[in-house]
């Protein structure tokens, strides 16, 4: 054997690693996954969601290791989600019995049970502030004495719409959703898996779209948020089927409620002669209230398509919001492409006439 | 943190391998699969890498190739994946591998009956350039309605006087469905027709798996009078190896600004030139 | 019977509904309201719709909007589904099969080989940023030619006979004024010479000049080909320029059909006379 293999990709991506890794960190700075979990609670938020894998130790670690790159985070996760068998699934939860830590409603003043501002960086002034310190202890709000309601048993906003007959609620479903990661989505979709990919969808492009779909190519106007609710909900399972289900574990959820003002139902050949309010849901792992929302009105545009918009045609919202398919996709143009390249340029060159 | 067998969960490779065995059953048919991801990236070989996971068992060896070269750095980086995971034994011959997951190349040398070469797709779909609706194109082959496939190519001769398509080129398999055959230059397209091996494509982004079995019949799409035609690298030799009829790499000379050109197989290339009496 | 031999379409009793219907207006001699059910508001955009097309004939139908005969049109080239009736076509398998109740590949075939549609708005008929030759083509690769001088060959004949000028064949229809976009249509629906040519308001909208034009092209056509044609119109002074026999539309039912100069000399219908004397 006079010739042997040359191996310059082996050594070139050593050495591309071992630079990525040593030039990581400060000496004495570094930080560990656990001041990322107690200080980084919004970034883990969005990890958790996007990834949508609810872990914060794991969300951490994958901060931590991606440098703060968020689709980084993701990807650590999802990829280690692959590896995970899937043992149970939850059995139905109701987010009536969420313990509510912030609720607010755009549509009513006096909600029943209250406006709970909660903790929100809503109404902060952004301004840099270089002094900021971390509270030491957890301050609490103080509920009124004569505050009647229990937090894990709030009424909704729908509620009362429904009562003054403005609002249909859905007939329950609670058939087994399709689940995305066990099958890939059909088209036409169908709700569960508009709300599953959605949920997971990349925090930029679902509020990006759900913009696009209420300033001018969709519903073109404001919808009206019932509700914006924040808590910890306990999540069940239900191991042998028996209906004798154990409690697990809470997960904090951000749910929404968006109000549409449309037709009535039509029947055919007659125009709708009364309104009606029809809704949009998000709900995502963790505190995410723009993405809720804007995932609520997707959910809204992808279930009540209007003619010719792009945020009403399920291919076009589901096929490019996640994250991870992407970045992924639109990082490896910088891949090599020498054999197409080569084959491109037989192409060129034949419209020119040959190769000169 | 402690990690599976060929890095996936069993049931994952599980589902995987039934939709692997469905494609084999329906040549040229793209079938949908959940697709995990993993830790190298969507678009970078995880429709391949799902693939190879899900079938690599303890006797096999295998190949990883990306634009024709082992050494390429994504095919490294992959080939590494799959060792950490499963400990395999690997090589750069053709001939020595069970399994060859490739990136825009099949290899020079004919693959034999006891050989899978899996190809990375990166768009599955032949229609979309002309339907941008999964649903829609998911009917037009249900229907096998494929006009607007060719009407992009008579465009083409109208326009330019020759079909443009480079790599990637559509092709008929079977006599039934249009296929994406990968990005392989159209010089490759002429081996998958009637060979010897199981040709398997993974597209782990658009999750899909579709197949070419082996003695299949693959045609690439066509006019009588505007027939297919490969890359042309008439009158070229291989600068390192002498070699001709080969898919070649164009490169300059960096002081002389001459062009010249290199076998692009890097591993065929070395396997030719170490035999008795090379052209070298 | 020498009369059924001749007959090229056979439509019986077709209707399109929009909603579930009832029993109330199941009957077929339940009054509507227009046509919407008053009891369950379906709409019958078409009722119980019964005609025949004989070999080498134009049949006018027309109406005005709303009237179904769009709707009609429609299901004849398959683009809506019927809900119920029957459609017997000769030169797909001697009238044997209902085609309503065939595979969607089926349909698309007698679409591609039996009917030729010319659409009010060229939009749906005609890939708009394709050359005109291109857009010829696409009938023809659809049908199954694969031979682009052929094809190429056949595209000059039609787009001459429409009085495209041949040095702009390869200019896409967006760069065309309106008339010119409907002869393209017209050349693409003849190419390859199918038995039966559908034409929905295909003069709508044009100028006056060129509407007669259009016109005297479809009848030339006629007279040269052969060809039986539909033809869909708001219009009775087209109807009678072309049609042999006519059937007037209102609300989704033919309220009266016969010989076109007939029908103008002793119209029967209130809505027919009415028409009638708006054109006198």
């Amino acid at each position: 054997m006079g010739y042997v293999a040359v191996k310059g990709g082996t050594k070139a991506i050593q050495a591309s690693v071992d630079m990525y890794k040593n030039k990581k960190y400060i000496p004495g700075m570094e930080i560990s996954a656990e001041h990322v979990k107690a200080n980084m609670n919004q970034l883990i938020n969005q990890v958790m969601s996007e990834a949508s894998l609810y872990d914060r130790e794991l969300a951490s670690h994958a901060i931590k290791q991606a440098e703060g790159n968020m689709e980084e985070a993701v990807f650590l996760l999802r990829a280690h989600r692959s590896t995970l068998p899937r043992l149970y699934y939850s059995t139905v939860t109701n987010t009536r019995e969420m313990f509510v830590e912030r609720r607010v409603s755009a549509s009513f003043k006096d909600i029943p049970g209250g406006q709970i501002l909660g903790a929100s960086p809503d109404f902060t002034h952004r301004l840099l502030d270089d002094s900021v310190t971390y509270g030491s202890e957890e301050t609490e709000g103080d509920i009124p004495p004569d505050y009647n309601y229990e937090l894990n048993n709030l009424p909704k906003v729908i509620d009362y719409l429904e009562s003054e007959g403005l609002f249909t609620k859905e007939p329950e479903d609670n058939s087994t959703p399709d689940d995305i990661t066990k099958r890939s989505i059909e088209f036409p979709s169908s709700r569960s898996e508009r709300l599953q990919s959605l949920t997971r969808g990349q925090t930029g492009a679902v509020t990006s779209l759900g913009y696009v779909e209420i300033r001018g190519y969709g519903y073109s106007s404001h919808p009206n948020i019932g509700e914006v609710r924040v808590g910890q909900q306990p999540v069940h399972i239900d191991p042998a089927g028996d209906g004798d289900a154990y409690y697990i574990g809470d997960v904090e959820l951000t749910e929404v409620e968006a109000f549409m003002p449309a037709d009535e139902a039509e029947t055919a050949g007659e125009r709708a002669h009364e309104k009606t309010f029809k809704i949009g849901y998000g709900l995502t792992f963790g505190q995410n209230e723009t993405k809720t929302i804007a995932m609520s009105v997707l959910d809204y545009s992808l279930s009540h398509p209007a003619e010719a918009s792009p945020t009403a045609d399920d291919e076009f919202v589901l096929l490019h919001i996640d994250s991870v398919e992407s970045t992924g996709f639109i990082s490896h143009l910088k891949l090599p492409h020498y054999v197409t390249f080569q084959s491109v340029l037989d192409r060129v060159r034949q419209t020119k006439g040959g190769r000169d | 943190m402690k990690q599976n067998y060929a890095f996936l969960d069993e049931n994952s490779k599980k589902e995987i391998r039934r939709k692997t065995l469905k494609a084999i059953a329906i040549p040229g048919y793209q079938v949908p699969f959940a697709s995990r991801e993993l830790p190298i990236a969507r678009g970078w070989g995880t429709g391949g890498l799902q693939l190879t996971l899900s079938l690599v068992g303890q006797s096999d060896t295998v190949k990883v190739i990306d634009q024709g070269s082992d050494e390429s750095v994504n095919a490294v980086n992959i080939r590494k994946l799959i060792q950490d995971t499963t400990d395999v034994q690997d090589t750069i011959y053709t001939d020595a591998a069970t399994l060859i997951q490739s990136r825009h190349r099949i290899p020079e040398v004919p693959l034999k009956p006891y050989q899978i070469l899996v190809l990375q797709v990166p768009l599955p779909e032949p229609l979309r350039p002309v339907e941008p609706s999964e649903r829609i194109t998911k009917m037009l082959h249900a229907d096998r309605e494929y006009s607007g496939a060719w009407l992009r190519l008579f465009e083409q001769i109208m326009k330019y006087g020759s079909i443009t398509d480079d790599a990637d080129y559509p092709v008929l398999v079977n006599g039934r469905y249009v296929m994406a055959p990968s990005p392989i230059p159209r010089f490759d397209n002429p081996k998958m027709e009637n060979n010897d091996g199981l040709i398997l494509l993974g597209a782990g982004r658009e999750k899909k798996i579709y197949a070419v079995p082996p003695y299949t019949k693959v045609t690439p799409l066509a006019f009588e009078d505007y027939p297919f035609e490969v890359e042309s690298f008439d009158g070229i030799t291989c600068r390192e190896s002498g070699l001709t009829g080969v898919y070649m790499d164009e490169l300059v000379n960096e002081e002389t600004g001459e062009t010249y050109y290199v076998t692009n197989d890097t591993s065929y290339m070395l396997e030719e030139m170490n035999k008795e009496g090379s052209v070298r | 019977m020498k009369q059924k031999e001749n007959i090229t379409l056979s439509v019986k009793n077709v209707s399109k509904l929009y909603g579930d219907g009832c029993a109330y207006c199941a009957e077929t001699d339940a009054v509507l309201d227009k046509n919407v059910c008053p009891e369950c508001r379906t709409v019958h955009a078409c009722r119980d719709v019964s005609f025949d097309l004989h070999s080498g004939e134009i049949l006018g139908i027309v109406g005005e909007s709303g009237s179904g005969k769009s709707t009609l049109m429609k299901m004849l080239y398959f683009d809506q589904e019927a809900s119920r009736g029957s459609y017997h076509i000769s030169d797909y398998d001697t009238s044997q099969s209902n085609v309503f109740g065939l595979s969607s590949q089926a349909k698309r075939q007698i679409r591609n080989e039996i009917l030729g549609m010319v659409y009010q708005n060229p939009v749906y008929g005609l890939e708009m940023d394709f050359s005109s030759m291109s857009n010829i083509a696409e009938k023809l690769i659809a049908a199954g030619s694969r031979n682009v001088g052929e094809m190429t060959g056949t595209g000059d004949h039609f787009l001459d006979k429409v009085n495209i000028p041949l040095n702009r064949k390869f200019d896409p229809p967006i760069n065309f004024s309106g008339g010119m976009q409907q002869r393209v249509q017209i050349a693409k629906a003849l190419s390859n010479y199918p038995p039966v040519l559908l034409l929905d308001e295909v003069t709508t909208g044009l100028d006056l000049s060129v509407q007669a034009d259009v016109l005297e092209l479809i009848k030339e056509i006629q007279r040269e080909m052969g060809i039986s044609m539909v033809v869909v119109s708001h219009d009775l002074a087209i109807i009678r320029m072309l049609c042999d026999r006519t059937m007037v539309m209102l609300n989704g039912e033919v309220i009266e059909a016969g010989i076109t100069d007939q029908i103008l000399e002793d119209p029967q219908h209130a809505y027919t006379q009415q028409l009638v004397y708006s054109i006198l």
